[in-house]
């Protein structure tokens, strides 16, 4: 079709560039050709093993690298911007659509990006046009918890560009390939991912802002910031240690979160670093299994966790609100939203024959092969965990638990369209898992039907509903309520302002005390000073030209002297 | 046949043109006749770097008289380089200067500013063409008095006073040249950079040399702003009329760098660099640090973009305190890249001026979407100036943080990158003004800038973009410089 060594952000950004131009039925066109006509020439025309540079200074960036890793997030990217243009389609919002197009791009820019410097260039972009998909819901909330999100993704990337710089310096050697955790530049480079990664304490910029995006624009942030950091640990950080342990309190921490929250959207958000954990904890593991099992299900949360935003963000356009408190009994007006939120709740919660239980599995398998006992009995709980917030709480309190008395009408048409593939495919890929594991990167000797797996999964997910109904039962599930809880954000959205409010009056009364005490001084020597200077900066305003003739002889003699003593 | 007069004709052709254009009539003549001059300026001058881009020198007699007792106009890439982007800065901005001098200039006045502003062409030509110290002095000469000039035609009558206060220190600074140029005259004898080279090479030991050096060099380090010697530049910047802030901001300081690299690294070579070293890179940390924070407070944009010259002149000034390869390098690709986002962002501040009458951030309310061509380019211009990969400004932080971390000076890498933090906002500052603050009720209604304002102003922001991606000229040509001026360090 094109030529092969056409970099896969090419397309992405071309059509952005027309959707800027083009209204109605022909932008929709385009939205929806770029990634089908993109993805079947990922599939078709690009082999493994491409290597297209463009020199730029004197540096090689290699700008198309493929190998199957990376051709396995290009498929993924491709199918997840087509489901999400589809989800889109109804919207009129230019800024939307073109930072939506920009922002697959750039998350194909960099997966096969195959230099940390291009590498930079595109996890920037990725920042810099997905904050647009928050700023896009133009409420106060969306613009400061974008500021914030922008703030914590900028910071990632500059530690990248600061490893790179370092990792260059010690290696000579821009290429992104295996890192490590040796030295500084591997740690800042570990650091710059973990931050897109949601690691705990990094991650508030995730259940900060995707609740915030648009109803379309969650899907789009779903699907792709996270999963470039997911790719870029499986390729700099395999087999790290640390990542394991970092991925198990992942699992875990945010399900407590999840359970107390009333935003729906934050529910998921709160879910998706818990799945991230997961694949984190594949990559730390690092065997061939362990791997597959993390990029495989990176594959398929996109699906399910796209399928799961979706639907929500359907509920949040029908009825405006978000709030597990408000919502409930929609089943009746929006019954195959209903359903489909179901089948999104099921391979999130790993139920057999749908796709979570296909790679998560992996991941569990791998994991107990290597002996980590006590941290498999951390994934178990998470598992279970899941299927409570994530797997029953979305579909309960949206669309059944007392009725709300909303009466509105089923999603639109494109959108119910746009579930439905996400859906069919969870289910296929749950049911012939052979195909997703053709396309995996490292070679898979795995069946994950076998009784054992399937028996042990079933007790869990039943003893977890049964967890679910008895405390609900008794009252003892927290009950939905109108909050906002904040995490670790306490630090910089409590502490920082506190402290910086309080410092700021202490500087503010010394300086007022200061000025006092200079002016009462300078007036007891007969002066009189009528304007203090101290509330300005001292070097912002005009100075006498005596004062440079000064400088200047300063100068001079600096040199001269200098000169004298050297 | 002309190919051989080249370096001369770019210097001849503006001086006879400029006494010619001082007694046209009218208006649209003297800028016709300007126009034409500022353009076969720019074509001889691309001509003469794609001579000499390859490492060649041209070496020109002036008169017929042999090198070290005539004067002679010896021209590498440096000075090619430097001398391309004079003129081509004075070529944009003369298709922008029709409207904007209509509106800021007394027509009276128009023949004899125009005359004025190829003058100062000349001079800074002239500056960077010559190989000789004292025609060097004479034609800094020059380009001052006619700037001064130009400064204090800006309407308000705050230009004269800052013309007046740039005029002291601008003598100041030229008299510490000449006697800096008076002092290694009487030791050497001779006038010609190259023979000054060879001659003080055995007697560098002499306390007369080094005095001499100390003079020259603060006396340059006033003419290019270096931090403290900055004082003159805000107040000039801000109260010249429009063209004149993008016309001097873009090039004169960077002519005075250019004569700090011939002087510090030709003239005197490497033996004296070790105590300049150490002044500009103390200098150039301070200098990159407090200008940029001044730059925050200022309530006149003219005013901010000035004050952030100034910090951008550091950056170069610390390249030039590596004395490395990488560091001259850095410095030079960054006198290229400043004078296309200086150049662009006064453009389009002046395009504003010209709508609104005045460069006060107050008066830029919620303009962002009134005149949206012009937010572009000061948005785009603006990234350039953070250093936003993609963008020029970026290919020249980069060669000055590499130079840095090649010497292993994880300081200044910082202060590096506290710069571009701090004009991430100040440049903010500006774009908040415009885009997100609603339009005051009491304003009227405020059109695009006109076309020939914008086109100029987008060649500019449009070459930002373009040398971000393409590096053949800058880093070629100025790696090809650096390598001809000798360098030892690495």
């Amino acid at each position: 079709m094109w030529m092969s060594e056409l970099p896969p952000f090419i397309p992405f950004f071309i059509a952005a560039l027309l959707a800027l131009f083009t209204r109605g039925w022909v932008r929709g066109l385009i939205v929806l050709a770029t990634p089908v006509l993109g993805g079947l020439h990922l599939w078709l025309d690009v082999e493994p093993g491409i290597n297209q540079t463009v020199s730029i200074l004197e540096y090689e960036l290699s700008v198309m690298r493929t190998d199957r890793l990376s051709l396995l997030f290009g498929y993924l990217f491709h199918i997840a911007a087509f489901i999400a243009a589809v989800f889109a389609l109804h919207v009129r919002d230019t800024t939307q659509y073109v930072s939506a197009l920009l922002y697959a791009g750039s998350a194909l820019g960099a997966v096969f990006a195959g230099d940390l410097i291009t590498l930079f260039i595109f996890w920037e972009l990725l920042a810099l046009t997905s904050v647009f998909l928050v700023w896009a819901r133009r409420s106060e909330r969306a613009i400061r918890s974008g500021i914030r999100y922008l703030i914590f993704q900028v910071g990632s990337g500059v530690l990248l560009l600061a490893g790179a710089l370092v990792h260059y310096q010690q290696t000579g050697s821009l290429a992104f390939d295996f890192i490590g955790l040796e030295g500084l530049s591997g740690w800042l480079i570990f650091i710059a991912f973990g931050i897109k990664c949601a690691f705990p304490l990094l991650h508030n910029w995730l259940t900060d802002a995707y609740p915030e995006a648009t109803p379309t624009g969650t899907v789009y942030l779903s699907a792709f910031t996270t999963k470039v950091a997911v790719y870029a640990l499986a390729r700099g950080f395999p087999g790290t240690e640390l990542l394991v342990y970092i991925g198990a309190i992942m699992t875990c921490f945010p399900i407590f979160y999840a359970v107390i929250e009333n935003d729906l959207r934050r529910v998921l958000a709160y879910s998706m670093i818990n799945q991230i954990g997961f694949m984190v904890c594949g990559v730390g593991i690092g065997t061939a299994l362990a791997l597959n099992g993390a990029v495989s299900h990176a594959f398929n949360d996109v699906l399910f966790k796209g399928l799961l935003f979706m639907t929500m963000g359907a509920v949040l356009y029908r009825t405006g609100n978000m709030n597990g408190s408000d919502l409930g009994g929609l089943y009746k007006t929006m019954p195959k939203t209903a359903m489909l939120c179901i089948v999104g709740a099921s391979s999130i919660s790993a139920f057999p024959l749908f796709s979570g239980f296909v790679s998560k599995s992996m991941v569990m398998t791998a994991m107990i092969e290597e002996g980590y006992d006590y941290l498999w009995l951390m994934l178990l709980f998470a598992s279970a965990g899941v299927f409570h917030h994530a797997g029953i709480k979305i579909p309960y309190f949206a669309f059944f638990a007392h009725d709300s008395g909303i009466r509105t009408k089923e999603a639109p048409l494109n959108m119910l369209i746009a579930m439905s593939i996400a859906a069919v495919l969870c289910v296929f890929i749950g049911s012939q898992p052979q195909y997703l594991y053709s396309l995996l990167p490292w070679e898979v000797d795995y069946w994950p039907y076998d009784t054992t797996h399937v028996l042990a999964q079933l007790q869990l997910l039943f003893f977890s509903a049964l967890a679910f109904v008895w405390l609900n039962k008794q009252g003892l599930y927290p009950p939905e309520l109108h909050s906002i809880n904040i995490d670790a954000e306490w630090f910089y959205r409590t502490l920082l302002p506190a402290g910086a409010r309080r410092i700021a009056d202490s500087v503010q009364v010394t300086g007022r005390d200061l000025t006092d005490a200079a002016i009462r001084s300078f007036k007891q020597g007969g002066k009189s000073l009528s304007d203090t200077r101290l509330g300005r900066f001292h070097l912002a305003i005009n100075w006498p030209t005596g004062s440079m003739v000064l400088w200047i002889t300063i100068i001079l003699g600096f040199f001269l002297l200098a000169d004298v003593v050297l | 046949m002309i190919e051989q007069h080249l370096s001369l004709l770019l210097v001849v052709i503006p001086l006879i043109a400029a006494p010619v254009t001082a007694m046209l009539p009218g208006r649209r003549l003297p800028w016709l006749f300007t126009l034409s001059v500022t353009w076969v300026c720019l074509l001889l001058a691309s001509w003469q770097l794609s001579v000499v881009m390859n490492g060649s020198v041209i070496s020109y007699e002036l008169g017929g008289w042999a090198p070290p007792w005539g004067i002679e106009y010896r021209i590498d890439a440096m000075n090619a380089l430097v001398a391309f982007i004079v003129a081509a800065i004075a070529a944009v901005t003369l298709p922008y200067a029709l409207r904007s001098v209509e509106k800021e200039i007394p027509e009276y006045q128009t023949s004899l500013f125009y005359a004025a502003i190829l003058l100062c062409l000349v001079g800074l030509l002239g500056i960077v063409q010559t190989g000789d110290v004292f025609n060097l002095f004479v034609f800094l000469e020059i380009s001052s008095l006619s700037s001064y000039v130009l400064i204090a035609m800006g309407k308000q009558r705050r230009a004269l006073t800052a013309a007046y206060q740039y005029l002291i220190m601008g003598t100041i600074g030229a008299t510490f040249l000449l006697i800096g140029i008076g002092l290694i005259y009487a030791e050497t004898g001779t006038l010609n950079m190259l023979d000054l080279n060879q001659r003080l090479q055995p007697i560098m030991e002499h306390r007369t040399v080094h005095t001499g050096f100390a003079f020259i060099v603060v006396g340059i380090a006033l003419k290019l702003a270096l931090f403290p010697l900055h004082l003159w530049l805000p107040n000039a910047y801000t109260y010249s009329p429009s063209v004149i802030s993008v016309f001097l901001a873009a090039t004169a300081t960077k002519v005075a760098v250019y004569i700090m690299l011939r002087m510090v690294f030709t003239v005197f070579s490497s033996s004296l660099v070790v105590l300049t070293s150490y002044m500009f890179l103390v200098l150039g940390i301070v200098g990159v640090i407090l200008p940029s924070i001044s730059a925050i407070f200022q309530t006149d944009a003219k005013r901010l973009l000035a004050y952030s010259s100034i910090a951008q002149i550091s950056y170069m000034v610390l390249g030039m305190g590596f004395a490395s390869v990488l560091g001259l390098t850095a410095t030079l690709v960054h006198v290229f890249n400043h004078a296309l986002m200086k150049g662009a962002l006064f453009m389009a501040i002046g395009a504003i001026v010209y709508r609104v009458g005045s460069s006060r951030l107050e008066n830029f309310q919620g303009l962002g979407r009134q005149m949206p061509w012009t937010f572009s380019a000061i948005l785009i211009a603006g990234l350039s100036l953070i250093g936003i990969p993609g963008t020029a400004g970026f290919i020249s932080k980069w060669y000055l943080v590499l130079a840095a971390l090649e010497q292993q000076s994880w300081l200044i890498t910082g202060v590096i990158l506290l710069g571009s933090l701090l004009a991430v906002i100040y440049v903010w500052k500006i774009v908040e003004i415009m885009f997100f603050r609603p339009v005051p009720e009491t304003v009227i209604e405020v059109r695009e800038a006109p076309a020939s304002l914008l086109i100029p102003t987008w060649v500019l922001v449009s070459a930002n973009l373009f040398f971000g991606f393409n590096t053949e000229l800058t880093v070629d040509v100025a790696g090809t410089a650096v390598r001809l001026l000798g360098v030892t360090a690495p």
